[in-house]
């Protein structure tokens, strides 16, 4: 049964991997993320799983390796610098194919940075962030609804392409209260589970590394991995667009600044000029299909980011630079407003003088 | 004719691969028995480490789980928490217990994690080719240490049994050697008795294992063991170090 509630949004997380069938987590308070693991210690034993407080967050991966390597449904969390000792488990965990999900609550960066909300993690997240080439799944959410949804479907695709899922938010995204449907999650499909480690009864022994003896091997592996993640940009694509279609501009943004960047749109109309926006919500794979009806039609695209200008170099790829894309970005833990986007978006497009 | 003598049920037929006169294959052998006599292939996950210990995944006939350097154990926790009523084990090298995954060492120990863990110390790293270890012996000289360990830049080596032994997770803590029968059937015994220990859910169990590296240590696999003997013996003290009461009631 669905019910309406108010929660923070890092409670939500917690929530939805519960009705997700998470079992087990493991982690390492850090803000803006603590709220997950509190809330997990409290609500996921009553559902028969069990909250551990690992000794870092390398060792909380790496009981997220172990655990997902039987087959449970598992998950950890943390923010920026967290993210950052995880990441060799993160690499260890694509290379042996486990599903496992993550959530990281962007706080800014680099260093200790501070907890304000940031984007800066998203070259980390969207390329790999560990050694070696491989993927996660990124979606980021940009209200509550979503964070709870996307959490819900993460275990889904983590077991469906045996690969971890990053479910990337901010400080911002994870404190806001917002009503929330925490709806009942529909049974998930069957998944192969012919590659766990549960004792060698009655067949024969399995072994879940990912050490190759040789380069051939190596390449065979590699080969395999690029296979998939080919499906996956394939079929896991996904944004949302807001008046974009009449579009003569576009506004490209995610997670909270995406949020923001609606306002934009519909204050922008109010002034008569065609702005739009395409919203990604899977960052890894990146939404290039969304480009496809706009990169040889509209104007000029501005990417709305709380970092240098990271997501900007996917955009201009997207519409092969085919578009003049600009950056306007907010950085360190600050949020740009309405008016201070729309009033870039004008200027770089000179449109100060189209207005009606 | 009766065979009196062969592969124990816990290895596969894959030869060791170590060099001549390493006891890291002496080591697996004594797992394999008592995986066999305590009849838990079956129900047993090893977790193996990186370094020539981390080819135990491929010698031993249970189901095995290989992951980063040194997170062995943290590994085998999480595989524990799922399935809490399956055996699991880790083989580990010195550095990857005693150096990068210290923490692990110390924290699994701690919380009592119902596993066993398995060092096996020959006071260096051995597949990098012979590097200085946390366990590598005052004096001793390795290829990053060439004129031997000296106290004053790189510090003492890390006793890892004596440590985990005084935390109350630990229940059983043995230091054994590999290098003569008398101490390699005391090193089975001891590796039965971690084995059971875990059986019976009583908390953390834990042996070191004094092995060779000749390779590295540029001996004979003969001056190899009496090298064990003179130099390890003093600084490493065999022995059950800690058998909490309940242990002894098995
Ligand atoms: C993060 C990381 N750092 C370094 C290495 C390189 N490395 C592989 S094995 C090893 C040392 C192994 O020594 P030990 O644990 O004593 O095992 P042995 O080979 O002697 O059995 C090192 C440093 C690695 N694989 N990963
Ligand atoms: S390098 Fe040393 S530890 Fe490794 S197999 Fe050879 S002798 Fe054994």
């Amino acid at each position: 049964m669905s019910k309406r509630v108010l929660m923070k949004g890092n409670e939500v997380i917690g929530q939805a991997a519960i009705e997700a069938g998470c079992k087990l987590f493991f982690g390492y308070p850090i803000t803006p993320s603590t709220e997950i693991i509190e809330y997990l210690s409290k609500y996921l034993p009553k559902a028969g799983g069990t909250v551990l407080q690992a000794e870092d967050e390398i060792g909380a991966i790496n009981m997220c390796y172990g655990a997902a390597c039987t087959g449970t449904r598992v998950m950890t969390a943390s923010s920026s610098p967290g993210m950052s000792l995880k990441q060799e488990g993160i690499s260890y965990c694509a290379a042996a194919e486990l599903p496992v999900v993550l959530v990281n609550v962007n706080r800014t960066g680099p260093g200790l940075g501070g907890l304000g909300p940031a984007q800066s993690d998203y070259f980390q997240s969207t390329k790999g962030g560990g050694h070696g080439d491989y993927r996660l799944i990124v979606l980021a959410p940009s209200k509550s609804q979503e964070l709870y949804d996307m959490t819900l479907e993460a275990f889904d695709l983590a077991e469906k392409y045996r690969n971890p899922v990053l479910l990337l938010t901010d400080g911002f995204l994870g404190q806001m209260m917002e009503p929330v449907e925490l709806k009942e999650k529909p049974a998930s499909p069957e998944v192969d589970k012919s590659w766990i480690v549960d004792g060698a009864k009655g067949r024969k022994k399995r072994i879940i590394a990912s050490y190759s003896l040789t380069n051939e091997i190596g390449e065979a592996n590699n080969l395999r991995w690029e296979a998939k993640y080919k499906d996956i940009k394939e079929k896991e694509q996904r944004w949302e667009e807001f008046y974009a279609e009449d579009a003569d501009y576009l506004i490209v943004s995610y997670g909270t600044t995406g949020r923001i960047s609606k306002s934009v749109v519909l204050n922008a109309r109010k002034k008569g000029i065609k702005l739009g926006l395409i919203r990604p919500i899977s960052l890894w794979p990146f939404p290039e299909k969304a480009f496809i009806p706009y990169k040889d039609k509209v104007k000029g695209i501005v990417t709305v980011e709380l970092n240098t200008g990271q997501m900007i170099e996917d955009v201009k790829l997207a519409v092969e630079c085919k578009v003049p894309v600009h950056l306007y970005r907010r950085q360190g833990g600050m949020l740009p407003t309405e008016d201070e986007i729309l009033a870039n978006v004008e200027k770089v497009f000179n449109l100060a003088s189209e207005e009606v | 004719m009766e065979k009196v003598f062969g592969r124990p049920k816990g290895l596969t037929e894959v030869p060791f691969s170590f060099c001549p006169g390493c006891t890291h294959g002496i080591i697996m052998r004594l797992i394999g028995e008592v995986l066999e006599e305590l009849d838990i292939i079956e129900d047993t996950i090893g977790v193996s480490p990186v370094g020539c210990a981390g080819f135990s995944q491929d010698f031993f006939t249970c189901d095995f789980v290989g992951g980063p350097h040194g997170r062995a154990q943290a590994i085998g926790t999480g595989i524990k928490r799922a399935l809490p009523d399956k055996i699991v084990f880790t083989y580990q090298g010195d550095g990857d217990i005693a150096g990068i995954g210290t923490q692990h060492a110390i924290h699994t120990a701690a919380r009592g994690e119902r596993i066993t863990s398995i060092m096996v110390n020959n006071a260096i790293y051995g597949m990098t080719g012979g590097q200085m270890a946390p366990t590598t012996l005052a004096g001793m000289k390795t290829s990053t240490s060439p004129h031997g360990r000296d106290l004053v830049i790189n510090g003492h080596p890390i006793d890892l049994p004596k440590t985990i032994a005084t935390l109350d997770g630990a229940v059983y803590v043995a230091s054994v050697s590999a290098d003569s029968p008398k101490n390699i059937i005391q090193a089975k015994k001891a590796i039965k008795k971690a084995f059971q220990v875990q059986q019976a859910g009583l908390g953390f169990s834990f042996v070191s294992v004094l092995s060779t590296c000749p390779t590295n240590w540029g001996l004979s696999p003969q001056d190899s063991l009496q090298w064990l003997r003179d130099n390890m013996m003093p600084v490493y003290k065999l022995g059950e170090l800690k058998v909490t009461e309940e242990v002894k009631n098995l």
